[in-house]
């Protein structure tokens, strides 16, 4: 195992034992196989840039692009390649990188379809050097040590850029779905239901109460209905949070009544020793909805025969 | 130079206590140190003897902060003056406030709490079973 450091601030670790250059050489060597690499690129551009297409192609990837899109992203990218081979700077490739995953995610590109794609440049290039070189066993393993530590780090980063791209997405959808997630709706005067649909974790229970606290001052409500119905599963941090919200709602004079407490989050809110008498809970919604009209003293009465 | 020459005598009380028929009605409008609270409570208990209050209503809205303190006062207030024969309703505690009270532990069982001024006189009239006027407009 060696270290290879080059001046333009590569340091990869390559493990060929065969060539045990000390680094001086490998480092010089570098220097000047590098620039005879950039031009035989240079000069196959577009066969290379073909072939580097037609393999995309045969090997499925990338379908959810046209065969023009594919072509015109495959030019960028090798135009950008030898770039970083010449310059040794990934900085403008990174960024070129993650405006394409902007531009890609969205259409469904998968992270391993654009690692492949990636492997498959290095291998197309490679090859090619396979053929320039095949006279001088010598000469093309040489070409190679220099090669493929660039060729390496470039796969990296645009796919490190790829994947950095794909976070930022689902965080950014994360939050839009957290601020869809509670709603605090007025179904009556005074009377706000707060159905929680999916896993209350302790971030969004802790949203959740700032909705409801707000929600209570803003509609001056008396009574709020939680509807957990749609809720799993809580641990003991989140029940004990649940019943804090039902005590700061309370401070705020809304009373509070919890419906649709499935028998594991009951029996949680039991091993958590929760003051029971506090707590005011109803079988389901709708159970809810009537206790919480009786509270404010409001009577739903049918009006007679109504539609007949 | 401004403090020697207008030395606050009786720093005054920055809470208001108006009565409003049989209820007594404590705004509290800036943070009460300790010794500040402990006024008022001794006030407040006097003036409901004094106006023979069947309720007191403090309000609280101003507040940015009840500490385990103020929180220990206004319930003793609550207890006090159950025993003077008068109810008492906490009104406007803010959302933020309600919440850090619940996480600090503070124990509310005793206290009424209602969102507004509004609010408390009807929770007053429902547990008081005294309205502050007889005929008091806008009021049941």
């Amino acid at each position: 195992m060696m270290l290879i450091s080059d001046p333009r601030g590569w340091d990869v670790a390559t493990d060929r034992d065969a060539h045990e250059a000390d680094a001086g050489d490998a480092q010089e060597e570098v220097e000047t196989l590098l620039p005879q690499l950039v031009a035989h690129l240079h000069e196959h551009r577009s066969e290379l840039r073909q072939q580097w297409a037609d393999r995309i192609n045969d090997a499925h990837l990338l379908e959810a692009m046209t065969p023009q899109e594919v072509f015109s992203e495959v030019t960028s990218v090798y135009d950008n390649y030898v770039e970083v081979l010449e310059t040794g700077s990934v900085g403008e490739l990174r960024h070129y990188a993650r405006d394409l995953s902007e531009r890609i995610i969205p259409r469904g590109v998968e992270t391993h379809e654009v690692i492949g794609v990636v492997l498959l440049l290095r291998d197309v290039l490679a090859r090619s050097l396979f053929e320039k070189y095949r006279d001088d066993f010598e000469l093309l393993n040489r070409v190679l040590n220099a090669y493929e530590p660039a060729a390496n780090r470039i796969a990296t980063t645009v796919a490190g850029s790829f994947v950095e791209e794909r976070e930022r997405v689902i965080r950014q959808q994360e939050d839009s779905l957290r601020e869809l997630s509670t709603p605090v709706l007025q179904v009556r005067e005074r009377l706000l239901i707060l159905p929680i649909i999916g896993v209350l974790d302790k971030e969004r229970a802790q949203q959740l109460t700032e909705q409801l606290l707000r929600g209570i001052r803003t509609h001056r409500a008396r009574v709020v209905v939680i509807d957990i119905t749609g809720v799993p599963d809580v641990d003991e941090a989140v029940a004990d949070h649940l019943v804090r919200t039902v005590d700061a709602s309370r401070l705020m004079g809304a009373g509070v009544i919890i419906t649709g407490l499935s028998s594991e989050i009951a029996q949680t809110l039991v091993t958590i020793g929760v003051d029971l008498d506090k707590m005011n809970t109803v079988g389901d919604l709708q159970g809810g909805i009537e206790e919480a009209e009786r509270l404010l003293g409001v009577k739903v009465v049918r009006t007679d025969d109504a539609g007949h | 130079m401004r403090d020697t020459e207008q030395p606050p005598p009786q720093e005054p009380l920055r809470v208001s206590i108006l009565t409003q028929g049989s209820y007594l009605i404590a705004s509290i409008h800036t943070a009460l140190d300790d010794g500040q609270l402990h006024r008022f409570r001794t006030d407040l208990l006097e003036l409901i003897g004094h106006r023979r209050s069947r309720g007191v209503i403090i309000d609280v809205a101003a507040l940015d902060v009840i500490d385990s303190f103020a929180c220990h006062t206004l319930r003793t207030i609550a207890q006090v003056a159950r025993l003077r024969g008068a109810e008492t309703v906490v009104v406007g505690i803010q959302p933020d406030v309600a919440f850090t009270m619940v996480k600090l532990g503070a124990k509310l069982e005793s206290m009424t709490t209602a969102l507004d001024l509004e609010e408390g006189f009807e929770r007053l009239a429902g547990i008081a079973a005294v309205t502050p006027l007889p005929d008091a407009p806008g009021l049941r």
